[in-house]
């Protein structure tokens, strides 16, 4: 027995049981502090009534998805309708299964890997289990029969696919520079240092401008704001999910927050060393004892965590884009700026530079200087009427119709 | 018809370079929202925590649940002359007059409902009396189970008289409340005199 949890599959199982009981925990006080950030944005308390400073309330929310009525509504498509939450919840949880949380644990004479899975293959598994979310959203609303819902789904549909464009361009410069899809060796590779020390060899050093879009693109493909289109409230009432109650609407709601989770793990994955936290001894990955790799799995959740904040930051921050400017962002923004960081990896791992910081540096910066002056001597519209809508035509301006009731009365 | 010199057509503002990339007033706003959150969390938000802090309110003038006043012989101050009721903008005050039991009045309230549902808390009622009897109070909290409990009868407004009276003196206590006697000719002639409206203390009149 014991053999058997301290081989690689045993701690991959306990692994795998720890990491998702407590992304269970996690998601419900993500709810918590998404609820108190909002609140202490809006100069307010927030919630303070539920257990001491309102910490006892994601539970007291999980108990009331338990026991509200399970609604299904009776011309929804039964299959896919209850099929869909199961999908996005899934999904949203499997993602982890590659992680790194914490390097490398000896056991006696062996080492093992913190991490449910560390197959060559991580980064395109990761990639194509997110990719797999969309299933949920769509189905869910296609299954709902209503309008909301399919606008909701459709909505996601467009932009799920048009931001998951930019964000593989992103992961492939990470993958040039790298060398390697595993998760694991990406991690190992950011915990060395340029100037004797001074600074550890974290992508987001090398490519700060992947790493800001690729968050940008994250923020996209969790269908949060700015870019939380799928569930404008003002417009599709709760978009896909407007049919759904009790726990399936819960699912819904707690697979966006694990969706934000395990992008934000995958980002710090990426570009900041994962569970690499420099000048420290313990968070290196020589260290293989049990405190070590309890302080690694402490640095990954703290730079999951600042993510999240981040994310939360924005949500209270920004209004939510309109559909031709997420779109426009992505198609004639993000991508064409992805494209250029692409072929500036591939020269500079042509010419042999791809890790000197000072070469991926300038590239960034080159695209960035040029996607300014393409942005600044353009004169197309932003904001309010766009060149590719109708024009406004004086002479057809007749009386004003107070509404359509009246107007057919009086005709 | 929408007439054309009624229309305005207003041109986009030109966004510069560094509008057009977002990033910056992006940023922008989020130093303003950090700063909010900051001063939340440094200081205290501005939130009233009802229950337990109460907001202070201006006594004089809350316009909250009616009361019927009391005059100095504890009597009901109304004398049904039905203003209230007229000039109610929601009809919500129901009054039955009867013929007084005291010498100096010829008219009191059998019955006084006012209708805390169908009341919009104007004040016309405080305005139309005559005598100072009916007043708004800065209680708020009235809370009831049924339609029937939110309709306050002459009992019940009295009582709010005595809850209240302390927190908000009656306006102007001597304008009624003559003292028993057959004859009102020389306190009304004393009134119009000193121009206000005598009283004796404490009579031997009492309670309906």
């Amino acid at each position: 027995m014991i053999d058997f949890l301290t081989s690689q599959l045993g701690v991959s199982i306990i692994v795998a049981l720890v990491v998702i009981g407590a992304m269970q925990g996690g998601v419900a006080y993500c709810i918590y502090f998404e609820r108190k950030i909002s609140a202490w944005i809006q100069d307010r308390y927030g919630p303070n009534r539920v257990g001491p400073l309102g910490l006892l309330q994601p539970i007291a929310d999980g108990l009331k998805f338990f026991f509200k009525e399970d609604v299904v509504p009776r011309h929804v498509d039964r299959a896919l309708y209850v099929l869909a939450p199961a999908i996005i919840f899934i999904v949203a949880g499997v993602g982890f299964a590659v992680i790194p949380w914490g390097g490398q644990l000896r056991i006696g004479e062996r080492l093992v890997n913190i991490q449910v899975a560390n197959p060559d293959i991580g980064l395109l598994y990761i990639l194509g289990v997110a990719s797999m979310g969309v299933y949920g959203v769509v189905l869910g609303g296609w299954a709902s029969n209503s309008k909301y819902s399919f606008y909701g789904g459709i909505r996601a549909t467009a932009q799920m696919l048009s931001y998951e464009i930019p964000m593989g361009v992103c992961i492939l410069v990470v993958v040039l520079t790298m060398g390697s899809l595993r998760l694991e060796s990406i991690t190992l590779q950011q915990t060395e240092y340029w100037l004797g020390g001074l600074i550890p060899k974290w992508n987001v050093f090398l490519h700060p401008l992947a790493f800001l879009i690729l968050f940008i693109t994250a923020l996209a493909e969790a269908n949060r704001t700015p870019f939380d289109l799928a569930e404008a409230e003002q417009e599709l009432v709760g978009g896909y999910h407007t049919e759904y109650s009790a726990l399936k609407f819960g699912m819904f709601f707690l697979a966006e927050y694990s969706h934000m989770l395990t992008s934000s793990a995958f980002i710090a994955v990426l570009f900041l060393g994962g569970w690499h936290f420099p000048w420290f001894s313990w968070t290196q990955p020589e260290m293989t004892t049990w405190y070590a790799v309890l302080a690694k799995m402490l640095v990954l959740a703290l730079k999951i965590v600042l993510f999240i904040f981040v994310t939360m930051w924005i949500r209270w921050t920004l209004p939510r884009f309109r559909f031709d400017q997420l779109m426009r962002l992505a198609w004639k923004g993000l991508i064409p700026m992805t494209l250029g960081l692409f072929v500036v990896s591939v020269v500079l791992l042509y010419i042999g530079e791809h890790r000197a910081p000072l070469w991926t540096l300038g590239g960034n910066a080159v695209v960035l200087a040029v996607a300014l002056v393409v942005a600044g001597t353009s004169r197309e519209a932003v904001t309010g009427r766009q060149p590719n809508m109708p024009r406004i035509d004086l002479a057809l301006r007749g009386p004003l119709r107070v509404s359509r009731t009246t107007a057919e009365a009086s005709a | 018809m929408i007439r054309d010199e009624d229309i305005l057509d207003i041109d986009e503002p030109h966004l510069s370079a560094a509008e057009r990339l977002y990033l910056p007033q992006i940023l922008g706003g989020m130093v303003t929202t950090l700063r909010h959150m900051g001063k939340t969390l440094l200081d205290k938000p501005m939130t009233v925590q009802y229950p337990e802090e109460q907001r202070t309110l201006r006594k004089e003038n809350y316009r909250g649940v009616h009361r019927l006043n009391k005059d100095e012989d504890g009597r009901v101050a109304c004398v049904a002359c039905f203003m209230c009721s007229t000039a109610c903008p929601a009809h919500c005050i129901h009054i039955e007059a009867g013929e007084s039991p005291w010498q100096d009045r010829e008219k009191y309230p059998v019955k006084f409902d006012i209708d805390e549902l169908r009341c919009i808390y104007c004040g016309m009622c405080e305005e139309a009396c005559p005598v100072d009897a009916i007043e708004l109070t800065p209680q708020y909290d009235l809370v009831g189970r049924t339609r029937e409990e939110m309709i306050l009868g002459k009992d019940e407004l009295l009582a709010i008289f005595d809850e209240t009276d302390d927190g908000k003196p009656r306006k102007n206590p001597r304008i009624t409340g003559y003292p028993n006697t057959g004859d009102r000719a020389p306190f009304e002639a004393q009134a119009d005199a000193a121009d206000i409206i005598p009283t004796e203390p404490k009579s031997e009149g009492g309670h309906a």
